[in-house]
């Protein structure tokens, strides 16, 4: 017997996942918000105190630093989303950056052939991190700090090993050093402003990753395990490939940034990088990235490398004591994610 | 991994290496072995000696590096075996040297830029009849702490000699960048650049482990400030940095430095940096090695006790001809 079913009469909108928001509200709560508010506000000062900041070539610098923090913290924001951590990052970059330019030294072939070589190397440390984290289930923090460590000890013993001192040889006399270069390191002159070609990927990386968060598939798999790791598995979110999938998505950000700085100083010392690991954490966090994973965004990762960037530059700029530098860098950067949580916080009560 | 990204990542790799020794470029390493030649000596001049070298810098350092190949050219020589560990941590430093000195080597070679920190270590060594021979940190109070011998330069003598060449060029504005921030023996070079020069000088912190950073710092600084005539860094590396944040900022500030490796002497020679105080890094290392050699072998002692500097020298576009060919193979 068919029964006619009657629907229930439409309830009264009391269930607030029904209420529409307003634009401004939806705006509101986006994660970037308060990451916005706090770079405004830098900005603000330092074009008041500092008077070289309000001129371009300035903002072109301030805009070129932050990018080399912004790429990398791309990759590490939508980590960060996926709920890990990994401190292997600043390392990961020199790292690409000299096996890139040992190969093609050592083999005298062109620098496009280091360049692919590299990328194999750098996307199987994502790949090593990742399937490291998923077999053994240590937390990620001990994992990549494990990686941190061999590849700190490996840029060293095998840049000795290979080039018989502690850099690499300068590659720029080698044969594709010339696109390689206007691929990776080139400047753009738009405007009379000298633009670094590095912001320009950053802007594509920005973009791409925000289109995967916010538009496909893999972007809801990417806040599900964060947010929730068990529940993710149990409505058949593919968590592992996910978070393997992410390490090697760090692994690539890393290896650009890491092309740029060789194709920028024909030569990698092998000892840099240590450090740089927590500047690419710190915008993901300053930008809103939750540290327990779950909420967060690559534009506000954008927007904290941003905020980095100015403060380390506009302290330059105006002219404060040297001797003070880390102390303004640490306090600055306290302020603009205490007003970025205050937003945040007033954003949410008000929906 | 699947079967079909097992043969995909193979692939990748086969094309790799078929690219790889396909396209040969000019330049790159087979380049560099046509070009060099020659041989070194190696002659034992008495039974195999052990020595250990525990130095503060950090990982990485180009101009260690120098330091080392001294060293080792030494070691082999004079049929010296020696150890090497080093860390920029003053109590680090320490307990590498109580290791050292627990292996019983023949001789201890040490930089001491920490003197305080690290003389219970080094009088260990001393108590326990091991020689002990300082260099590159620590002239100030090496027979102190127990060193017979001392090879390096006074970081206030060069950082003077320096000052005194700026102030010759009639420098206007002089900037001197620190690449680690609180380290007292880049402080002492800027002290000595000031006290040399009698002019304003001006310090700036940079990151050092972040050359990028190091560019874009210094291109904000001296867009801040175009009263600065002259950027002298402490080490080679942050002076080609600081000539590309120099054209970036369209600045006209001459670029200086202490010390150098073999891609800062071509800048010399093209006349990009002005000049490099040089301590002779390669010097230190093998004069330090060799003396300890004569002193167990033969009872010498270079110098008399007193200090034996390997520098400040100047290199400049006067004499970089001289210079550039041992600076490419890594001994300048």
């Amino acid at each position: 017997m068919s029964q006619t079913l009657v629907a229930p009469p439409p309830a009264p909108q009391t269930d607030e996942r029904l209420v529409r928001k307003s634009m401004l509200g939806r705006l509101m709560a986006r994660p970037e918000v308060g990451a916005l508010a706090g770079a405004i506000v830098i900005y603000v000062l330092f074009f008041v105190v500092a008077p070289p900041f309000r001129e371009a070539p300035s903002l072109a610098t301030v805009l070129y630093q932050s990018s080399l923090y912004g790429i990398p913290a791309v990759g590490v924001a939508l980590l960060m989303i996926g709920g890990e951590f990994d401190l292997s990052a600043g390392v990961a970059v020199i790292t690409s950056s000299l096996v890139a330019s040992m190969t093609a030294y050592q083999l005298s072939v062109n620098v496009w052939v280091g360049v692919l070589v590299s990328l194999v190397v750098a996307l199987g440390i994502g790949l090593l991190n990742g399937y490291l984290l998923v077999k053994t289930r240590l937390p990620s923090f001990l994992v990549t700090l494990a990686t941190f460590f061999m590849l700190t000890g490996l840029n060293l013993a095998v840049t000795k090993i290979v080039s018989g001192g502690v850099a690499t040889k300068d590659i720029s006399d080698i044969d594709g050093f010339d696109s390689a270069h206007a691929f990776f390191a080139s400047d753009v002159v738009i405007g009379g402003m000298n633009l670094r070609i590095t912001l320009f990927w950053w802007a594509v990386f920005v973009g791409v990753a925000t289109w995967v968060l916010l538009r496909s598939r893999t972007g809801n798999w990417i806040f599900a395990v964060g947010g929730a790791d068990a529940s993710a598995r149990a409505v058949g979110v593919p968590v592992r490939k996910v978070k393997i999938g992410l390490f090697m998505t760090v692994s690539f950000v890393c290896w650009f940034t890491g092309m740029h700085i060789l194709f920028s100083f024909n030569t990698v010392q092998s000892g840099q990088g240590p450090g740089n690991e927590f500047l690419y954490i710190i915008a993901a966090v300053v930008g809103g990235c939750l540290l327990t994973g779950g909420y967060g965004s690559a534009v506000g990762a954008a927007i904290g490398a941003f905020i980095f960037g100015m403060t380390e530059q506009g302290i330059v700029l105006a002219g404060w004591e040297a001797d003070w530098f880390k102390f303004f860098l640490g306090a600055m950067l306290l302020g603009a994610t205490l007003l970025n949580v205050y937003i945040r916080q007033r954003a949410e009560t008000r929906l | 991994m699947s079967r079909r990204s097992v043969r995909t990542v193979s692939i990748a790799l086969v094309a790799c290496l078929a690219v790889a020794t396909a396209c040969s470029s000019q330049g790159g390493a087979q380049e560099e072995e046509k070009n060099s030649g020659g041989g070194g000596t190696n002659t034992a001049a008495g039974p195999r000696l052990k020595m250990a070298m525990v130095t503060h810098a950090p990982a990485g350092d180009t101009f260690f590096d120098i330091i080392r190949k001294g060293a080792d050219a030494a070691a082999a020589n004079d049929n010296v075996e020696y150890t090497y560990s080093n860390d920029g941590d003053p109590t680090r430093q320490a307990t590498l040297i109580e290791n050292a000195v627990n292996s019983k080597p023949d001789a201890l070679l040490v930089s001491v830029p920490a003197p305080t920190a690290l003389r219970a270590s080094i009088q260990k060594a001393v108590a326990a009849g091991i020689p002990v021979i300082g260099f590159n940190a620590g002239r100030e109070a090496y027979q102190d702490w127990g060193a017979i011998m001392y090879f390096g330069q006074d970081e206030g003598i060069a950082g003077n000699a320096a000052g005194v060449r700026l102030k010759e060029e009639s420098a206007g504005k002089v900037l001197c960048v620190i690449q680690a921030q609180g380290q007292s023996q880049l402080e002492a070079r800027c002290n000595g650049v000031k006290a040399g020069f009698g002019g304003e000088v001006e310090n700036i912190n940079v990151n050092g482990t972040d050359l990028t950073s190091v560019r874009s710092t210094l291109e904000s600084k001296l867009r801040q400030d175009p009263a600065i005539t002259h950027v002298i860094t402490l080490g080679a590396p942050f002076a080609l940095t600081a000539l590309q944040a120099k054209q970036a900022s369209n600045s006209k500030a001459t670029i200086v430095t202490f010390d150098t490796n073999s891609e800062l002497v071509g800048k010399i020679e093209s006349g990009d940096i002005a000049w490099a105080v040089d301590q002779q890094p390669y010097l230190q290392g093998y004069m330090s090695v060799d003396a300890a050699a004569f002193y167990i072998r033969n009872g010498n002692v270079l110098g008399g006790g007193k200090e034996v500097l390997t520098g400040p020298a100047f290199i400049d576009k006067s004499n970089i001809a001289a210079v550039s060919k041992y600076a490419k193979a890594g001994t300048r």
